[in-house]
């Protein structure tokens, strides 16, 4: 076992994600134009703005689905540019209906496993699952239809798909549309806790900029361009984001860390990068 | 392997068991309908309904190529012409999500109407319409063995793409950050189904045939409660509606293909009773 630099680099994977100049084209509309961004391992970035404004786009981008101008890199911890990083990923909505047959455990098993679903889960692989679950406080769940799901239990089953192997990117759309309020501090606070403990690089994409301001270390404001992006409080007082969310009430902006931005942060890759 | 199945056959004490061409029927309708079975689970969950319909009264057009071309058996002209048009519509599917219902529809239209035009020429149209209601009852030794072809080439694809296509039906994002390649597991899957629907056509019938598709399928939505149980209780619900539906069409003296479709019918209205509220 190679284990010289583990104790520098902690258990991040892709250190960096860098988009340079990326832009998206649908037809001859531009959906995003010119995004540079920098994303960084044990951040949670909250990428806001109203609907249509690309943010599901610039996910799906990352995930490399959609054709783009520009680079996305990926840059892991030892300087090296892994071409296909492994990315956990929770959609906005999944397409089924409710009386579809499919279980916690066949999404589970056509995600883990090589042979089919229809095969079932095999036993090692239902271990792993069953604590992939647990993790998420959805144990329980594992062989209950998805139709069956009440809105936050399916978040927490996909969450705990995303985690599972854990990837070096984790990409949030939308995680919390169906739960309930309470739902939603639970889940975001889950979240949180994913990012100190495994120093994971997150982006989480809604259009509730006052339920995710409490969590988020850092903010972008899309509206096809970034318009704004710092902390969750210099976004949310920057006069264009007023102009199209309103002023937020001052009792949301309490929750609010004002030196998010001031917290220590030391990138082994970016400095590498910056060397010639 | 032939003669085994139709010894076996020909033991039981049925009169129809004892005619070599029901023989030969039965075992096509069993492998056809265990075909049509297991892909329509995720063609239901894919929701491409309308898309293997559409395949399906494409066929024409193929079979009016293959005339056009001199071919005594339309059967490859049918085939290259289905697959290309499964790929064109996979492809349409993933570039214009909402109009591609309409697109399909439009496609549809212009290869029936376009099949029948050129088949009709001179008033000839009558020497195709086995290819409207099937003739399960013409199927030999040969058809037997591409069905059989067919199945082995359905249960790879079903052992290896499986996952794949059941994530894409879930989230093409999803399905990506698996890792999926999408495009791919997309067009194979279109092909794999166009090109058993376009085989089972010339016995079933392209106006029937998308029920033998869906109907094994819907039913074990009814009763299934994971994908193990949807997959087999799909090709059962086939297996069954096909030697039922045959059996009843020898007595009836009706068109197998359809006939098939009614039993199928029944045996979803009876999982729609059993259906757990």
């Amino acid at each position: 076992m190679n284990d010289t630099g583990q104790t520098a680099t902690p258990s991040c994977g892709s250190c960096c994600t860098k988009l340079v100049r990326v832009g998206v084209k649908l037809g001859n509309n531009p959906v995003l134009e010119d995004i540079n961004l920098h994303l960084h391992c044990g951040q949670l970035t909250a990428i806001v703005g109203p609907n249509g404004a690309g943010k599901s786009t610039l996910l799906r981008t990352i995930l490399g689905e959609v054709p783009h101008s520009g680079h996305v890199h990926f840059l892991d911890s030892g300087k090296k540019r892994p071409d296909k990083p492994f990315i956990g990923y929770v959609p906005q909505r999944l397409e089924f209906d409710p009386s579809a047959p499919l279980t916690v455990a066949d999404l589970f098993g056509a995600s883990l496993q090589k042979r089919p679903a229809w095969m079932g889960l095999a036993k090692d692989q239902r271990k792993i699952v069953g604590e992939a679950l647990n993790a998420a406080g959805a144990g329980h769940l594992l062989d209950s239809k998805l139709g069956q799901l009440s809105g936050g239990e399916l978040q927490r089953v996909m969450l705990a798909l995303a985690l599972t192997p854990l990837p070096d990117l984790l990409l949030l759309d939308e995680p919390v549309s169906g739960v309930d309020m309470a739902g939603v501090d639970a889940f975001y606070e889950m979240v949180s806790q994913l990012r100190k403990r495994y120093h994971l690089s997150i982006i989480l994409v809604t259009h509730d900029l006052a339920a995710v301001a409490g969590f988020a270390d850092r903010m972008i404001f899309l509206n096809k361009k970034i318009i704004a992006q710092g902390s969750p409080a210099q976004v949310l007082g920057h006069p264009l984001v007023q102009q199209i969310f309103g002023r937020l009430k001052p009792e949301l902006k309490q929750g609010v860390p004002e030196a998010a931005e001031s917290v220590p942060h030391h990138c082994i890759a970016c400095e590498l990068e910056a060397k010639p | 392997m032939m003669s085994f199945w139709q010894q076996m056959i020909g033991l039981l004490p049925f009169e129809w068991a004892k005619f070599a061409f029901m023989q030969n029927a039965l075992l096509a309708a069993l492998l056809a309908s265990l075909l049509l079975g297991v892909l329509g689970t995720m063609v239901i969950s894919r929701q491409m309904a309308f898309f293997s319909d559409a395949i399906g009264h494409a066929a024409l057009t193929g079979v009016a190529i293959g005339a056009l071309l001199g071919l005594g058996d339309p059967l490859w002209a049918m085939l290259v012409f289905s697959a290309l048009l499964a790929l064109s519509f996979s492809f349409l599917r993933q570039r214009t999500k909402a109009s591609s219902d309409t697109v399909i529809g439009l496609i549809m239209s212009f290869a029936v109407a376009l099949g029948i035009v050129i088949l009709s020429r001179r008033g000839g149209f009558n020497r195709y319409s086995q290819y409207l209601i099937g003739d399960i009852l013409s199927v030999g030794p040969a058809d037997i063995v591409k069905l059989l072809v067919l199945l082995l080439a359905v249960a790879g694809f079903w052992f290896f793409y499986f996952n794949q296509i059941m994530l894409l039906s879930l989230s093409p994002s999803l399905a990506k950050s698996r890792r999926v390649n999408t495009g791919l597991a997309e067009a194979a899957f279109s092909v794999m189904t166009a090109l058993v629907v376009t085989v089972a056509i010339q016995w079933v019938g392209l106006l029937v045939i998308n029920a033998l598709l869906i109907l094994p399928a819907a039913s074990a939505r009814n009763l299934a409660g994971n994908m193990r149980q949807y997959l087999w209780l799909s090709a059962g619900f086939g297996l069954a509606a096909a030697l039922t539906g045959l059996i009843a069409s020898y007595y009836w003296a009706t068109a197998s293909g359809a006939t098939m479709v009614l039993t199928a019918m029944g045996f979803y209205l009876l999982t729609l009773v059993l259906r757990k509220k």
